[in-house]
């Protein structure tokens, strides 16, 4: 212990740059792997578009985590339903879609993804009101209970719109791919990209800037002491659980587009990649979770390119050899 | 003795227990038919892998969802052996002498690294894993036949064609088929009962130990990590015998019979429904879900019929049997909210009145 003069400024907390540049280090470490350089800069593109959506869906999970050790395994029921709830303004209004008009479009993917988050996120309200807040502080009966939800959701899914897949076309402005030399990038997975980036960056100004996102990131550290100022935590929680259902609504909705079908397994899925994501990144940390988010979708492309075969267990095998170096994940935040 | 000192206690828990194994005993003679058969040999198998889960649910109150992957490497390691080496014994014997290890090396692997990160992380680990198998099963068609699943032939004496007794004796056909039902019946019973004397062992007492307080189980002395893993490792291999149980009936193994993740919430719901902690309560969760899936769904397809017919709006939709486990769904959420101790846990605090 060094110490401190009472006019010292306070020691600056370490920042630890390695995990934020791990995929930075993976994407320059495969390049000479993939050789061509226009497949690498597709893949790369590729990647960060499916990371970015993956970080919409998963920010959610991982705040809830993080301030009320809440395990919620039916956070995929959320992303189904946001695509659903989507296709109710997006296919009624196909011509308005199919409009060669950048304007038009979104005129149109706008209230569809604002309905799609309302939803979601008054689900969410339901779901933390009837599922999670009887059974708080137990997770053996969170997982169950949440596991339950997820089939509820998804059958209710099946009852109300049939068992089909819904094909969700691209709106037309989207289509096609901006080309610049010889490489060609999808206009969507730009679009996901900056959509994604918007997101992050919005949760870090909340997180960072503002009086509720202090209180946010003082709950996760301790959750008690936030509540022995006075603050009601549950609120808080409420309105955390409610915003992240809604993210991962609109994450829904991005990822519908992005494979242009909607089927209520989308959910159950897509549960399993967000564990990953959350896993690697440390529970509870929002920037662990986009770093996690990336380097997921980065194993899962430039696997796929490489060696295909190996691409279905890549997921397990990064999330291995994170928990290796790191059993906490990336960025350990909580104390539990 | 043979309950390892363990008894019902609960009269109409006794009787139910004594109905149930009775009749699951004396099927054969008592409903012939190909379903009711299909039916009883389900229960069995499924009481004993639910009895498995229960094990690491109940006792050591830890969710595992890859318990359905122990349940499909049974089967297809049975399936495969039979099905590339033909119908013999040495086929089967093969099958048992690779899953078995095979089951047991991959829980231990599982419970070795999620024990090094954080406990609750487990769930979450065991679900990554299992939908990587299961991707990996129906990817790898050269071997497991991919989403197809392999059909195999039994040995000679295993097959229905073959008479053993014949019907003038015993007032029904003992072949090979019946034989087929008590190896299943008789294997189910073997696993069950042996874990129950696990649970009521010294060493199924230190799982109750470390379930209800992980610290003070570790500090009274006890090796949790080593209790855990070991745990998971008998859930692991019982379960794989009874995936084994389970091909040898169907003469097939598929991702839909085998590996999908609605067996595990199945076989969730039968845990929770009968009864954690408990171990009576697998018999009686897998007697009453099997049955009700089985005769219920017939009735919702009736009642959803009806609906249509009076021009309800959604209820046809909702009433559909495809919809059963909608239903389940919300059942299995209440039951976990009003009855978290299940039907056995309710008969127990019953009889103590």
């Amino acid at each position: 212990m060094t110490d401190l003069a009472a006019t010292d400024p306070l020691p600056k907390p370490k920042r630890d740059f390695l995990p934020a540049l791990l995929p930075i280090i993976l994407a320059l470490a495969v390049l000479p792997l993939i050789g061509s350089g226009s497949s690498w800069v597709t893949l790369t593109v590729a990647s960060l578009a499916m990371g970015m959506m993956i970080f919409i869906m998963a920010s959610g999970l991982t705040l809830v985590f993080g301030l009320m050790d809440v395990l919620n395994f039916g956070h995929g029921a959320f992303i189904a339903v946001g695509a659903y709830v989507a296709t109710l303004v997006l296919l009624p209004l196909a011509g308005w879609v199919q409009a060669d008009s950048l304007l038009v479009n979104l005129a149109v993917l706008a209230p569809a993804a604002l309905l799609a988050m309302a939803v979601s996120g008054a689900l969410g309200l339901v779901v933390e009101r009837v599922l999670i807040l009887p059974v708080y502080g137990q997770h053996l009966k969170q997982i169950l209970m949440t596991t339950g939800g997820l089939i509820v959701a998804e059958q209710a899914l099946y009852a109300l719109w049939g068992p089909q897949i819904i094909p969700l076309p691209l709106p037309t402005s989207l289509r096609g791919s901006f080309i610049i030399g010889d490489v060609a990038i999808a206009k969507y997975r730009l679009l996901a990209m900056l959509v994604g980036l918007v997101v992050f960056l919005a949760v870090q100004l909340v997180l960072n800037r503002t009086k509720i996102g202090l209180l946010i990131r003082a709950g996760v550290e301790n959750r008690e002491m936030v509540e022995a100022l006075g603050y009601r935590i549950r609120q808080l929680f409420l309105g955390v659980f409610m915003v992240g259902s809604a993210l991962a609504g609109f994450g829904g909705i991005m990822w519908a587009l992005y494979r242009e079908q909607v089927h209520a397994s989308m959910g159950n899925d897509l549960t399993v990649l967000i564990f990953i994501v959350v896993i690697i990144g440390g529970l509870g940390s929002i920037g662990g979770c986009f770093i996690g988010a990336l380097l997921v979708a980065m194993v899962a492309n430039y696997g796929g390119f490489l060696v295909p075969k190996l691409a279905l267990v890549s997921n397990i095998l990064l999330m291995v050899a994170v928990l290796m170096w790191r059993p906490r994940g990336l960025y350990a935040v909580t104390s539990r | 003795m043979i309950l390892s000192g363990d008894p019902p206690r609960s009269r109409v828990l006794a009787v139910l227990l004594v109905v149930i194994v009775a009749t699951l005993a004396l099927v054969p003679l008592l409903f012939p038919g190909a379903k009711a058969m299909n039916v009883a040999t389900k229960i069995c198998i499924f009481a004993a892998l639910v009895a498995s889960y229960d094990l690491l649910l109940g006792y050591t109150g830890s969710v595992s969802f890859a318990h359905t992957m122990f349940y499909g490497i049974g089967s297809y390691s049975i399936a495969i052996a039979l099905y590339s080496m033909g119908p013999n014994w040495a086929a089967v014997a093969t099958g048992v002498a690779a899953g078995l290890p095979l089951a047991m090396l991959l829980a231990l692997a599982i419970g070795l690294f999620s024990l090094r990160v954080a406990a609750i992380f487990f769930a979450m680990i065991t679900l990554a894993v299992a939908s990587a198998f299961q991707v990996l099963a129906s990817q790898l068609s050269w071997l497991t036949g991919g989403e197809d699943g392999r059909s195999f032939q039994l040995p000679e004496l295993l097959r229905p064609g073959t008479v053993l007794i014949p019907k003038s004796v015993l007032g029904f056909d003992f072949n090979g088929r019946t034989l087929t039902y008590y190896l299943v019946f008789a294997g189910c019973v073997a696993m069950i009962l042996a874990l129950l004397r696990v649970v009521n062992s010294p060493f199924g007492r230190v799982l109750q130990a470390i379930r209800e307080n992980r610290f003070r189980a570790e500090a009274l002395g006890f090796r949790t990590v080593f209790h855990l893993t070991y745990a998971n490792c008998l859930a692991a291999v019982v379960a794989a015998s009874a995936g084994m149980l389970n091909a040898l009936w169907l003469r097939y193994a598929g991702p839909d019979t085998s590996l999908s993740f609605s067996i595990m919430l199945d076989i969730l719901l039968m845990v929770v429904i009968g009864g954690m902690g408990t171990m009576y309560g697998a018999i009686v969760g897998a007697a009453i879900f099997i049955l009700a899936q089985n005769y219920l769904q017939a009735l919702m397809n009736v009642a959803s019929e009806a609906a249509a017919s009076a021009g309800l709006p959604l209820l046809p939709g909702l009433l559909h049997p495809d919809r059963w486990l909608l239903w389940l769904g919300l059942l299995f959420i209440a039951s976990v909210y009003f009855f978290p101790t299940g039907i056995v846990g309710r008969l127990r605090a019953g009889a103590l009145k």
